[in-house]
């Protein structure tokens, strides 16, 4: 029997976006980015725009998007990806031009990018990753890691005091007025999962019908960085980070 | 059409010329001495003509990123900024040349280190010619000596850019950028259309159709040995670099005895002490490198048969007279003379210096 034998067009009942490729994820186990890269490859297939879209790769785990998302993509400087997506729809204004950010690119290296970038009225999407960590560098403190939160640089956990209060930037990009649409969701679930995508497509058309920028936070897990199984990351996310970060839409100017 | 002659300065020369040559995307920051360009641009507003566009970036970072943004999808894309500001560029020109990006930035030089001085300095040769940022790589070096040829090269920046897919610097400094002159602009070049550059840039990101693969915009390589294939690629192409694109000026060279040697502004002020020394009898040529990378060494090192000493005059405390000595190598005296912190030398100093040091 081969694998054509087994699934057949009748019984088929799940089935990845072609535009994500076979090559194997360095991703670990567990980890958020994948599934968003999924969702983000199921929504340009649904849309038909894979020839209009152009992506931004960041500094952080997500770095090697590219090589799973058959679509053009630019890989930037650790959190310049908002800078170089504005300059993209400016020139190029009829592209559906995203960028996809871990918290340490998104809100600390990359602030001033993201604010202005946000301020502007260009219609752009930011697909944010918040994991409250450095995942690719190994386990760093991220400007949202939680208060108490233990890190590779804050051992003991994190010191307000010292290192100052979990950032909670998409809060604050949602007062700027070139945002139409912030929303905050997670993918442990697969109701969450559900969501998401919703989000993300609505995020993707108001990209292509110039409603300004969208941001997309995704509170992600990162159970390397964490040092916790797959299943416990998504329980102590549950507990910690959602009330940090609660989820919703916090900005929605297009309904 | 007549040839339409200008008097203005040089920031403004770039700004005119920019538009001019179908130039799709400025990106900048104000800072002295070459804020006349940005200013130029949104006084002109030439997105209402040509469709070029123009942006005040939130910073140099930002802005340097925005032109590597906008050169990753095939646009003709240029940045200008000075000294401080071209420090904080440094990882997005190297991202650049990384990348293999075509892309225009220029340099309108004052004084440093630091905050330093608004007056014209030249300290910034070693940043523009040995890295700047990080990695084994070089930019095609532009250095005008007249508003005229600040206009000139930013054609001629985007050309070689293009050519070879590989960031430009025209490296001016505040006396060119901010000196009035006479200059003919370039006659208007359409911009191109999308489909030209799909032609023109098969490798840029624009949206992948079905029929060909993935475009990916990367420096990013973590496999040693294809990364070291990829540096030998650049390195071959930068060979290719230099055995074709050497440009400099030779002024007086034919019977000279003695050689100054300087670049931009420098040269102008070269030019006239030239004149003056020849009057009193001393037969002194002037070499003025147009290109600082890829650096006429060849010539310098044929001179170094004929003349009987060399004087690099720079403003700054020393820095192309390195490569002056490379290209000599040892077969004639190289000294240096400079001016600091933003002082400009007069001709009769030059002399002076040249009396003092050299004969
Ligand atoms: C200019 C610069 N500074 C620092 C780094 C090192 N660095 C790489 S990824 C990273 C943090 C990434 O964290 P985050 O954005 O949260 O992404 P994650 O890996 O968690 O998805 C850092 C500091 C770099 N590559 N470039
Ligand atoms: S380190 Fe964290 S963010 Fe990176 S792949 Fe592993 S789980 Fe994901
Ligand atoms: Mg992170």
């Amino acid at each position: 029997m081969t694998i054509e034998d087994i699934i057949k067009p009748e019984n088929l009942v799940y089935k990845k976006p072609d535009l994500m490729n076979d090559r194997p994820m360095h991703y670990c186990p567990g980890c958020s980015h994948g599934v968003v890269h999924k969702l983000i490859g199921e929504v340009l297939e649904e849309m038909d725009v894979v020839e209009d879209t152009i992506g931004i790769t960041p500094v952080g785990c997500a770095v090697f998007a590219y090589n799973y998302l058959d679509i053009d993509w630019e890989e930037a400087a650790h959190g310049r990806a908002p800078a170089m997506a504005v300059a993209i729809k400016r020139l190029r204004p009829n592209k559906l031009v995203f960028t996809y950010q871990g918290d340490g690119d998104l809100a600390a290296i990359g602030t001033a990018e993201t604010i202005h970038a946000c301020n502007r009225r260009d219609s752009i999407t930011i697909i944010f990753i918040n994991n409250g960590i450095y995942g690719m560098t190994g386990g760093q403190m991220a400007p949202t890691t939680l208060e108490g939160m233990k890190t590779a640089t804050c051992p003991y956990g994190r010191d307000v005091k010292v290192n100052g209060h979990p950032l909670k930037i998409t809060n604050l990009l949602k007062e700027l007025d070139g945002t139409c649409y912030v929303t905050r969701q997670s993918v442990q679930t697969a109701a969450a999962v559900r969501k998401t995508k919703k989000a993300i497509r609505k995020a993707f058309e108001n990209n292509l019908n110039n409603r300004g920028v969208s941001v997309v936070e995704v509170v992600s897990t990162c159970n390397s960085g964490w040092k916790m199984s797959p299943s416990m990351a998504n329980k102590w996310m549950e507990e910690n980070m959602f009330p940090a970060y609660p989820l919703g839409d916090l900005k929605d100017t297009t309904i | 059409m007549s040839e339409e002659i200008k008097l203005m300065k040089g920031n403004e020369a770039i700004a005119h010329a920019a538009i001019r040559c179908g130039c799709d995307g400025y990106f900048g920051y104000p800072i002295t001495p070459q804020s006349e360009v940005l200013e130029t641009l949104t006084e002109v507003e030439p997105w209402k003509t040509t469709g070029m566009n123009v942006l005040q970036a939130e910073s140099e970072v930002a802005a340097i990123n925005m032109v590597y943004g906008g050169a990753g999808t095939g646009k003709k894309v240029m940045t200008s900024s000075s000294s401080p500001g071209v420090s904080l560029k440094q990882e997005g020109i190297s991202y650049l040349a990384g990348a293999e990006l075509p892309a225009l930035i220029v340099n309108v030089m004052r004084g440093g280190p630091g905050l330093g001085t608004i007056q014209p300095s030249q300290a910034d040769y070693f940043q523009t010619v040995k890295g700047g940022g990080h990695g084994d790589y070089k930019l095609i070096a532009l250095a005008p000596a007249s508003v005229q040829e600040m206009a000139d090269f930013v054609g001629l920046g985007f050309d070689l850019a293009f050519k070879y897919r590989n960031p430009a610097i025209i490296l001016a400094d505040g006396v060119i950028g901010q000196m009035m002159e006479k200059v003919v602009l370039p006659p208007f070049k359409p911009r191109r259309t999308d489909e030209e550059i799909v032609k023109e840039c098969p490798w840029a990101a624009v949206g992948k159709p079905k029929n060909r693969k993935c475009n990916i915009i990367t420096s990013l390589e973590l496999d040693p040995a294809v990364m070291e294939k990829k540096n030998l690629h650049l390195q071959e192409k930068y060979r290719e670099i230099e055995a074709n694109e050497v440009r400099y000026e030779e002024i007086q060279c034919k019977d000279a005895e003695y050689l100054l040697v300087a670049f931009g502004s420098s040269a102008r002020i070269c030019q006239k002490a030239v004149e003056m020394a020849r009057a009193e009898g001393i037969k002194v040529g002037l070499l003025r490198p147009i290109t600082l990378w890829p650096f006429p060494s060849k010539v310098l090192n044929q001179f170094a048969n004929q003349v009987k000493s060399m004087l690099c005059v720079e403003l700054n405390a020393g820095q192309m007279v390195e490569d002056v000595r490379l290209a000599v190598n040892g077969k004639v005296k190289v000294e240096h003379f400079g001016r600091l912190g933003g002082i400009v030398y007069t001709p009769d100093e030059i002399i002076e210096a040249m009396k003092a040091k050299i004969m």
